[in-house]
């Protein structure tokens, strides 16, 4: 249930996080006129995103004060999102095809003879 | 016969069902565009070079700007119903809508500029997840606008009949649109600016 005070001070917030993420896009479009190395770069662009996409989720979509249910199907999600995200890791992993034969080994190539 | 549990909460989730729906469907949305960024970071990662300056980022800074207002709007359409303004709530549901037609506009200059230039998503790698990116982003945009016309016009009628039904709509109505503006949070620097 929400009273009507605290609708108007919601209303409030949601002004005010408005123009902090407006700020924070200035900042994100400074930051690149800047000319920072390509990891500081991306580092920076990131940070900025990922606190305004907190703040997005947070304040606007109310998930600063949700039920456990939802908390509960979102760390779901997240776990999964770090694996999906991880996948472009495991293609620098894969040696197969690759490696040294072991030490008396032979090295047996695709359409090789 | 009746839906249950679309303005009372469920005794066992402490939610309407409405509620839990979205987020369940919010939570595929995760992954659906998590899969394409995990294609841009392999993609880049294989690419020898990859192009800076592509694209024009006071239109894409434009476009952030656009849709986190419309963020705004959205969340106060929805706070109006809560404070039993009709009037207001309205207001914000139509600018929402106009925001998500000038973000739409901006998106048909930049593609239209790009194809002029035969610089489609055949072009190059980039090219091809920048189309793909932003144009399923710019579908949910439409999907967005389907739903907000939908309230704006005949499903506006619900507030008369069953106004907390109608509030919870909307609700979910904002927080589709949320996750649309913060997809386009990351895209914006990811695409544009990096």
């Amino acid at each position: 249930m929400h009273s009507d005070h605290d609708m108007k001070a919601g209303v409030r917030k949601y002004f005010m996080i408005g123009a902090a993420l407006l700020v924070f896009t200035g900042i994100t479009v400074a930051a690149n006129l800047l000319h920072f190395a390509v990891p500081i770069a991306i580092t920076v662009a990131l940070a900025i995103a990922i606190t305004k996409a907190s703040m997005v989720a947070a304040v606007f979509m109310h998930l600063s004060n949700e039920k456990k249910w939802i908390y509960g199907s979102l760390l779901l999600t997240v776990i999964f999102f770090i694996v999906l995200l991880s996948v472009p890791s495991f293609t620098t992993l894969d040696t197969i095809g690759t490696h040294e034969p072991a030490l008396g080994g032979t090295v047996h190539r695709a359409g090789g003879h | 016969m009746n839906i249950p549990y679309t303005v009372e909460a469920r005794p066992d989730t402490g939610l309407n069902n409405g509620k839990l729906g979205i987020w369940l469907f919010l939570a595929s949305e995760v992954m659906l565009f998590g899969a394409l960024f995990s294609t841009y970071i392999i993609l880049r990662n294989g690419a020898e070079e990859w192009p800076h300056g592509e694209l024009s980022v006071p239109l894409g800074a434009i476009n952030t700007v656009i849709l986190i207002s419309s963020s705004v709007t959205m969340v106060m359409a929805w706070a109006s119903l809560k404070l039993n303004d009709w009037a207001k709530h309205r207001l914000y549901l139509m600018a929402t809508f106009v925001l998500a037609g000038v973000f739409l506009v901006n998106k048909y200059f930049e593609y239209s500029e790009h194809l002029a230039k035969g610089e489609g998503p055949w072009h190059s790698t980039f090219l091809a997840i920048y189309f793909t990116m932003t144009g399923l982003h710019g579908l949910h945009i439409v999907g967005g606008m389907i739903v907000m016309a939908y309230f704006i016009g005949p499903g506006a009628k619900l507030w008369k009949t069953n106004a907390d039904q109608f509030a919870n709509r909307i609700e979910y109505t904002g927080l589709y649109w949320h996750f649309v503006d913060l997809v386009w949070i990351f895209l914006f620097p990811v695409l544009y600016l990096l």
